[in-house]
């Protein structure tokens, strides 16, 4: 933790009500400034912040737990190579993501016993189980694809640490998203068993990924602030539009049938979709996902089963550094 | 219905070969197993890391294997389509992961033999093995240097890291000799100078392995019983379980590509 070195304090914070303080702020948003750790911020605008960042970085942990489960059954050694490497990006991505959230004052430590106290929300994608191999060539095409609609403006975003790991957290999730697309076209083009076998993923995948941006324009909480602040530049039904609008071609091209049958594309072009079952979203979130309950257990027992491996390497550290100090004392 | 298994012809060049390509994937499989489930996010980054080196090893060591052969096989032939007793493995590596203190010693143990290893074979007369040992040495280099300084660090640490290790020490320790055995099919190839024999490389690994496990304020066992058999085919009964997860889509499909 390096926070101390941080204009991050209650102290600071107590301003938050300094009317010319916020102008300013904002008025550095809004000409594209970008804000840095050390810059006075609004405390909500930290809050937000914190939340949103540490939320991604738990989605990118947990979200190693249902493409994991196929690592050791991946079908060829290059994609063994490939998903186990695919994987490790996404561990990379949230230790990156966790360490632009201490630039905003909380600990790593902090953020991830909130997520394993079950108080920090993930992503709700990972919270459904793959079943088949087709699940991780469905989870590259559609759900990197979708994280990349949904992160690509936070490149832009108004906090510079976390814009710049966007940068490269997006570079990485398109080639992850071409390598799942790449799966999805050699099994279409496999046996009947493995077109059969991307359909069936493609079926469950589809509307939860529809989903994963979030609820519609209408009822979403944060997007009015986070528009302001340029944390967030397009709204959930937009992004979600462009999404749908880019995969229908790529399913056609698959020879997959999306698994929403009244689906039409207007004059506009756009390709507009049947109404999402937002109970099914609402559930999820509340814990009730097929695997909520599995993937939180599997966070927390990775925890909990390598607490004596931190607890060993803390010890050593001490250990060392007193030995040092007592052969420097003499 | 299942896909039946290959046969190979395991002339000593190809044998050799096969024998280190599945060290290093079985070894490889195993730490793959421990993504997202380490005890810290960065030791989930080295875990694959070095599980990525290892495939990639196996890989190139089972391409070359079949091009020796000359037959129909491949690097996938070779790691799916092969039952238990076609493997070559060291029985060390396709130990199972147990606790962290029991990955870090048997990676610690290979690591110290393979990076002596590798380093010697840059040698050797057949220059796509040289070649590969040249790739592996510098990546074994890291994976001594991170697993000695786990057995440091958890041998020195608490007393139930000390302890938890010292047990894994004591329960791995017999299925290291099996690392500097020859038979008879490798003795001609060390007359070639294609292999190395690697007998010679026992000193230096005691001298290691010795130097760091003291440094961590354990013991190596004084018992110097030692197991054999992967080599030839005889293996722990975890393999097969390691083989059935890493065979089943190319078992139940058969002619399919991936």
């Amino acid at each position: 933790m390096y926070t101390q070195a941080l204009n991050s304090s209650d102290n600071d914070d107590r301003h938050v009500e300094d009317a010319a303080r916020a102008a300013q702020f904002q008025a550095r948003i809004d000409a594209d400034e970008r804000i840095e750790p050390n810059d006075w911020m609004p405390a909500a605008y930290r809050k937000t912040l914190t939340r949103q960042i540490s939320q991604h970085a738990h989605s990118e942990i947990v979200g190693m737990l249902p493409e994991g489960n196929w690592i050791t059954r991946a079908p060829t050694l290059r994609r063994k190579a490939a998903l186990l490497a695919k994987v490790q990006d996404e561990c990379g991505h949230g230790l990156y993501l966790y360490a632009a959230a201490e630039t905003l004052g909380s600990s790593r430590e902090e953020l991830v016993d909130a997520m394993l106290a079950g108080k920090a929300k993930y992503s709700s994608i990972f919270n459904y189980p793959t079943l088949t191999w087709a699940d991780i060539g469905t989870i590259g095409w559609l759900v990197d694809g979708a994280a990349i609609m949904n992160q690509i403006p936070l490149c832009r975003c108004s906090y510079g640490p976390y814009a710049r790991a966007m940068i490269r957290v997006c570079k990485e999730e398109s080639f992850h998203q071409r390598q799942g697309f790449e799966i999805m076209l050699t099994l279409c083009r496999g046996t009947e068993d493995q077109k059969a076998m991307a359909q069936n993923a493609l079926d469950r995948w589809w509307w939860p990924v529809l989903m994963m941006f979030g609820p519609p324009d209408q009822v979403s909480q944060h997007s009015d602030t986070s528009t302001k602040w340029k944390i967030k530049r397009f709204s959930n039904d937009e992004l979600r539009q462009k999404f749908v609008d880019a995969t229908v071609p790529q399913a056609q091209f698959l020879g997959l049938t999306i698994p929403d049958l009244g689906m039409k594309q207007n004059a506009n072009g756009n390709w507009e979709y049947s109404p999402i079952d937002w109970e099914e979203f609402k559930q999820v979130l509340a814990g009730n996902g097929p695997c909520n309950r599995e993937r939180l257990a599997a966070r927390r027992k990775a925890h909990d089963d390598g607490a004596w491996v931190r607890e060993a390497a803390m010890a050593y550290a001490e250990k060392r550094k007193s030995r040092q100090m007592a052969q420097a004392a003499e | 219905m299942a896909v039946a298994s290959i046969k190979v012809s395991e002339t000593p060049l190809v044998l050799y070969t096969l024998r280190r390509a599945d060290d290093a994937l079985i070894l490889g499989h195993r730490l793959s197993e421990w993504c997202g489930h380490a005890p810290m996010l960065e030791e989930d980054m080295a875990l694959a890391n070095m599980g990525l080196d290892l495939l990639g090893q196996a890989r190139e060591l089972y391409t070359y294997a079949a091009k020796v052969e000359g037959k129909d096989n491949d690097e996938d032939k070779f790691a799916y389509l092969r039952d238990v007793v076609q493997y070559r493995n060291l029985l060390l590596l396709e130990q199972p992961n147990g606790d962290f203190a029991r990955t870090m010693v048997r990676q610690f143990f290979y690591a110290a033999f393979a990076d002596l290893y590798w380093r010697a074979m840059m040698k050797s007369k057949d220059t796509t093995l040289a070649a590969v040992a040249a790739k592996s040495e510098k990546e074994s280099a890291y994976h001594i240097r991170h697993s000695s300084e786990w057995i440091v660090r958890l041998g020195d640490g608490t007393e139930e890291s000390h302890a938890r290790t010292q047990s894994a020490i004591d329960d791995l320790w017999a299925y290291t000799g099996e690392m500097f055995a020859v038979d008879d099919s490798e003795r001609g190839l060390i007359d070639a100078g294609i292999a190395i024999d690697p007998a010679t490389l026992h000193p230096q690994w005691l001298k290691t392995v010795t130097s760091v496990v003291n440094e961590a304020t354990l013991a190596l066992p004084k018992n110097n019983w030692m197991q054999q058999g992967g080599r030839s085919g005889r293996h722990s009964e975890h393999l097969g379980h390691l083989l059935s997860e890493l065979q089943s889509l190319q078992r139940s499909f058969p002619g399919a590509t991936w």
